[in-house]
């Protein structure tokens, strides 16, 4: 299975240098000063997942440089991490970048049928963005929302007690840009029992 | 059943408002001065006495592991917060920190004080967005009224609590991965000795406590060990958040009492198996990496960190992933092998060889396209896996497996001979 956040070489036909947006440089430093002095490497994290952000999605080498010059680490330690955690998308990706979650728990549930229903409105592989760049498609581990399987992260947000149904109108919604609503689609409050709002 | 009264999380499922205003309403932040100006001693006493184990799987008594902290080092002291939660079917702490932050917050202050430290970090996992967004907005409301920060409470304690996010790696539940990560570094697991509690984070001594854990603890503090104790059994006291996952016909969390039945926990909160009892095939009890367990064992087995134990599995993360008689029980575990494999950080040879090897052999079992004398190989391959890793990655990836061969073995068997015979057919 491919997966942006899982190769390990970097891309590199991107001739843009990456440089903090002024509202970026001033959250980046405010990361920082959480951690004690002389111990700002513990900010990586943190500060690729920024420029991941303002990189729309993904992690190109000057971001990766950029990073590593203002934690004054090694560009090799930076990379180490970027290439260790999943998250880091090595690669662009689509606009909607859709993670369904394969695991036990949800394909208990029916998680294979909802990644036919990506592949069919995409219209894509997975491990691969549509030729739209509006999409693209992932099969991830676990990301801990089990009682509320069969769920599926886009970008930042959960949309949980997925069937095939309600998952087609999710993505053919965001297809024709139009606005969605994250969490649970059966109207069920976080992981209460009842299926139905009621308190 | 736990008594309404006698839950702790009273805002579960976010009913309420979970900001400091609800907080409070539901008695939060409401005599914690008090509590702390008991002393440290009496803090980490009481918590010893209520026999609190650890929620995060392993079960280590809790008091014990505040204890270990040095009284005077020289050094900062660090309480580290696992909220890297990734365990395969467990979904506990994500609703207490987007539910009910100030909860954690308050336990971490004074779990913080107990254990001498200034400094809490809690490493919240990546993928919870709206979970980090809400105890970020619930620790800038306990820093603006004082809770936290310079004197925090009022009680001449310096108290900063810091949200570090992860970036997806199941790896950094394990707690010296967890610092390693937290330094800024790939999450490989550190070699024991030194324990965390002497050399954690930075070199200074730390201690690495699930969410749940740190959470009851003011809860245990005000209504006293006696009570907490009372629930439960001895050495399995209190209660605790199951997270009921799977073939059940309402999925849920919910707050129960340790020792409660397996059947009544799914048939009285989660619906009931879909299908009916008698359509259950098999119960994994404690997330992922607990070895599974069959009907017969269901029907009478207690939810606790013992009883379950004494059956070959483990309470683990008391997540309880239910499967009815339409699961491919040998795909099932599959999927948990494939999910080993991929998080496998790569460290130990056993583990990074061993579960990718593991992996292939059980996607030949699913097939049947293994030959049945692979069933015992395979077996012995988990055992030298086993107990032979820095961390229990290794051990988790071998249970699963042997739990499948414990109790299905003839289903396997079956696959492979009638692979065979089809293919002479």
């Amino acid at each position: 299975m491919k997966h942006p956040g899982m190769i390990n070489k970097v891309y590199n036909i991107s001739d843009e240098i990456f440089n903090w947006s002024e509202e970026n440089f001033k959250k980046a430093a405010v990361i920082i000063k959480k951690y004690p002095d002389s111990r700002q490497q513990s900010a990586v994290i943190p500060l690729l997942d920024l420029a991941q952000r303002q990189n729309s999605g993904w992690l190109s080498k000057t971001a990766i440089e950029k990073v590593a010059e203002n934690l004054s680490m090694s560009y090799i330690r930076v990379l180490e991490v970027a290439t260790f955690y999943s998250m880091f998308n090595l690669e662009p990706v689509g606009e909607h970048f859709v993670q369904i979650c394969r695991t036990t728990p949800c394909w208990l549930r029916g998680s294979d049928k909802l990644v036919e229903v990506a592949k069919e409105v995409s219209n894509t592989k997975l491990g691969e963005t549509s030729n739209d760049k509006k999409f693209t498609i992932v099969e991830v581990e676990c990301l801990g929302a089990c009682c509320n399987a069969p769920m599926v992260q886009i970008n930042d947000d959960y949309y949980e007690d997925l069937d095939e149904d309600n998952f087609k109108k999710i993505l053919t919604d965001l297809k024709q840009s139009k606005k969605i609503t994250k969490g649970s689609q059966i109207g069920r409050q976080t992981s209460h029992p009842q299926r139905e709002k009621n308190a | 059943m736990l008594r309404e009264e006698d839950k702790i999380f009273k805002n579960l499922y976010g009913f309420d408002d979970w900001s400091l205003t609800g907080a409070k309403s539901r008695g939060v932040w409401s005599n914690t001065k008090e509590i702390i100006e008991k002393g440290s001693d009496f803090i980490v006493e009481e918590i010893k006495s209520s026999q609190l184990r650890g929620r995060g799987g392993a079960g280590f008594p809790a008091g014990l592991k505040w204890s270990f902290m040095p009284k005077d080092s020289g050094k900062p002291h660090y309480l580290v917060v696992n909220a890297d939660e990734s365990e395969p079917g467990t979904c506990k702490d994500r609703e207490i920190m987007r539910n009910d932050p100030h909860l954690l917050l308050e336990g971490c202050l004074i779990a913080g004080f107990a254990m001498h430290a200034n400094t809490c970090y809690i490493y919240i996992r990546g993928e919870y967005y709206d979970e980090a967004s809400n105890l970020q907005k619930a620790i800038d409301e306990a820093y603006e009224n004082n809770l936290i920060g310079k004197n925090a409470c009022g009680t001449n304690w310096n108290y900063d609590i810091y949200l570090h996010r992860g970036a997806g790696a199941y790896i950094c539940g394990e707690e010296t991965a967890l610092l390693e990560s937290l330094e800024g570094k790939k999450g490989q697991p550190r070699l024991k000795p030194p324990f965390p509690a002497g050399a954690g984070l930075y070199g200074c001594p730390t201690t690495v406590t699930n969410v749940e854990t740190i959470a009851v603890a003011p809860t245990i503090i005000r209504k006293g060990a006696s009570w907490f104790s009372s629930l439960g059994r001895e050495n399995n006291t209190g209660s605790k958040i199951f997270s009921i996952s799977g073939h059940v016909n309402n999925p849920c969390n919910v707050e129960e009492e340790m020792g409660i039945g397996l059947k009544e926990l799914i048939e009285n909160h989660a619906g009931g198996v879909i299908g009916g009892w008698d359509n259950l095939l098999a119960v994994i009890p404690g997330g992922a990496s607990v070895p599974l367990i069959p009907k017969s064992i269901c029907d009478t087995v207690k939810m606790d960190f013992d009883s379950l134990k004494e059956v070959q599995s483990g309470l683990g993360t008391a997540a309880v992933i239910v499967m009815n008689k339409s699961t491919d029980i040998v795909d099932a575990i599959c999927r948990l092998s494939h999910f080993y494999k991929h998080e496998s950080c790569g460290q130990c040879t056993p583990c990074r060889e061993g579960t990718g090897w593991m992996f292939r052999m059980m996607e030949k079992m699913v097939k049947g396209s293994a030959q049945v004398n692979d069933i015992d190989k395979l077996l012995d391959v988990t055992k030298q896996v086993e107990g032979h890793t820095i961390c229990a990655l290794g051990d988790a990836a071998a249970w699963p497996i042997q739990g499948l061969m414990r109790h299905f073995r003839p289903e396997v068997e079956r696959r492979i001979k009638e692979y065979r015979f089809g293919e002479v057919a």
